[in-house]
């Protein structure tokens, strides 16, 4: 039987409450801004890239507890790493989410793995995709709301 | 109890709701587990067994395109169907069965309105009043026509207890409204809209009024005569009956003088390259082979409803939203969104620092069915300044314990989140 605590792990209640690099990043290179409509979840990512190294990622915005920790744990895992890197992590962590005779890198995603309960309610994969979709969007220019409709 | 004395009348019988629920076969489903806590009859309804059965009866026994043979299904078939809709036309007090119009749901009753009415009718200048508690079906069609025509939407607000600034719908009542369109209750908010008096307002300079009934036919007496409406929507599915089947009720007057909504079969009686003949009401509006069984076990929905009796399914369901608004505003951190003096079956509210997808993901794991989102009404929540709410919705076959349940997961959710 599975137990909530699965999907709402501490961690992810930890990141929630308290979201690592909130805030508007002054001189961000990389801007996007994401919506779901289906929840009201919205976020910006702010992106400091240089010489395709993400030497700072900040995030803003409201939404639920699984888009909050996402984007939270995101950001910590991304600091200093390339954008191919963050584009292969991505896609890790959509396996981890959605793939069910795959597996992921778990040492790519280290503490994103906090994150698989999610799986069990494909409802709540879109909130916690969001900040990635996000992130892809910031990582190639793109400045237009993303959506994950 | 204030106010409430137009909602209730001396019941016939209190509700036998352990007898109710044993008609409701879905009701005895586990969910992770535990045993199905559905408050999301706002949303949907479940279906009695009589419901369910009826479309098993009709597949077997009496299905056949209707309206056009001769042979014994096929009257069979007609019979059943045309039986329907007298049951409609009875159970909102239609004075003709001309007036009683078969659509897919309430979404298809206001577009066939907004096109036959006021396609033909509006003009640019002319003036569309809606109300800020909409839900989308009953905001985009007039969209829709406002861009067709030219035609401007008007928006009665509404206050922070999510009721209707009567003064200002006075002040937007003038020589160019054309049409008034009003939801009967609020599916985001339950507010119950004196829709009485709005309108003798509307009438009063010559503008006639639909009535979004898709969560007041399920909760409330609706006697379309007695409300002097000019079209009356609201869907089969919200009534425990099957989803695509609604009804479109509209005074035979205004019927007679719209064009036809759908082209095609069934809705005419002569058909030539040179010209066509429309057939008469209703079935001017009924093109095309309908959703027979559907139609038929909305019927069956209806004959459960009125004999359960819908005074009792009324009293019983204003004790439960009663019993959970007071449990609700207990909890610390709710804050109940739409606190109207007049309200049905529904309660929506936000939860402190806990975000309306974590509180219904947690309450689904307790077995408990809420809806969370912005429940078709974005205007509602920009109003309120949320973006989503938690809805629970009541219908006959909840229960107090259910109530218990709902408050108890809320508590949960709490414990997991903060």
């Amino acid at each position: 039987m599975l137990d909530i605590k699965d999907l709402y792990q501490d961690i992810i209640i930890d990141h929630n409450r308290s979201p690592r690099n909130f805030g508007k990043l002054e001189h961000a290179t990389r801007v996007a801004e994401g919506y779901n409509p289906l929840c009201g979840d919205r976020l910006t990512v702010y992106l400091n890239l240089d010489a395709n190294i993400i030497k700072d990622i900040h995030f803003e915005g409201t939404g639920c507890a699984i888009s909050v920790a996402s984007a939270s744990l995101m950001t910590d895992h991304l600091k200093g790493k390339t954008k191919a890197e963050a584009e292969e992590i991505f896609q890790n962590f959509h396996t981890l989410l959605t793939r069910d005779n795959e597996q992921p890198e778990a040492e790519m995603l280290g503490k994103l793995s906090a994150l698989a309960g999610v799986k069990e309610y494909p409802v709540r994969v879109k909130c916690a995709t969001l900040c990635w979709h996000t992130l892809h969007s910031a990582l190639n220019g793109k400045e237009t709301t993303v959506s994950t409709e | 109890m204030d106010g409430t004395a137009t909602l209730l009348r001396q019941p016939q019988q209190a509700l036998d709701v352990g007898q109710l629920r044993a008609d409701f076969p879905i009701l005895k489903q586990k969910i992770h587990g535990k045993p199905l806590v559905y408050l999301d009859n706002a949303a949907t309804t479940q279906k009695p067994q009589s419901v369910i059965d009826m479309f098993r009866r009709y597949y077997s026994e009496m299905n056949a395109n209707i309206h056009r043979g001769v042979h014994t299904l096929s009257q069979r078939a007609t019979q059943n169907y045309e039986e329907a809709r007298t049951k409609v036309q009875h159970f909102i007090n239609a004075d003709s069965f001309k007036e009683i119009i078969f659509v897919r749901g309430t979404t298809e009753a206001i577009n066939l309105v907004a096109q036959s009415y006021g396609r033909p009718r509006l003009k640019a200048g002319d003036e569309i009043i809606i109300t800020e508690m909409e839900h989308h079906s009953n905001i985009v069609p007039w969209q829709l026509l406002c861009g067709q025509t030219g035609a401007t939407l008007k928006v009665i607000p509404i206050n922070d207890s999510g009721e209707l600034k009567l003064d200002d719908y006075k002040d937007l009542l003038n020589a160019r409204t054309k049409i008034v369109s009003i939801a009967h209750v609020s599916n985001s908010l339950g507010t119950i809209n004196p829709i009485k008096s709005i309108i003798d307002m509307a009438h009063a300079h010559d503008v006639p009024v639909l009535v979004d009934g898709a969560q007041g036919a399920p909760h409330l007496k609706v006697d379309v005569q007695d409300l002097d409406c000019d079209f009356y929507a609201f869907s089969g599915h919200k009534l425990f009956g099957p989803t695509g089947v609604g009804v479109l009720y509209g005074k035979e007057a205004l019927l007679d003088a719209m064009p036809p909504y759908h082209g095609g079969g069934d809705m005419i009686k002569m058909v030539t390259f040179e010209k066509t003949l429309y057939n008469d009401l209703p079935y001017k509006f009924e093109a095309g082979t309908p959703h027979i069984a559907g139609v038929i076990a909305l019927g069956t929905a209806i004959d459960y409803v009125s004999r359960v009796g819908l005074d009792s399914i009324v009293a019983h369901e204003h004790s439960l939203l009663s019993y959970a608004t007071e449990a609700a505003r207990e909890i610390p951190g709710l804050r109940l969104i739409g606190t109207a003096s007049e309200k049905t079956s529904i309660l929506s509210f936000v939860m402190e620092g806990i975000h309306p997808h974590d509180l219904g993901t947690i309450l689904d794991h307790e077995g408990i069915a809420i809806r969370t989102g912005h429940h078709c009404a974005m205007p509602v929540m920009e109003h309120f300044g949320v973006p989503a709410t938690a809805r629970a919705s009541i219908a006959m076959y909840n229960t107090h314990e259910d109530i218990d349940d709902l408050i108890n997961g809320l508590k949960e959710a709490h414990k997991v989140l903060m």
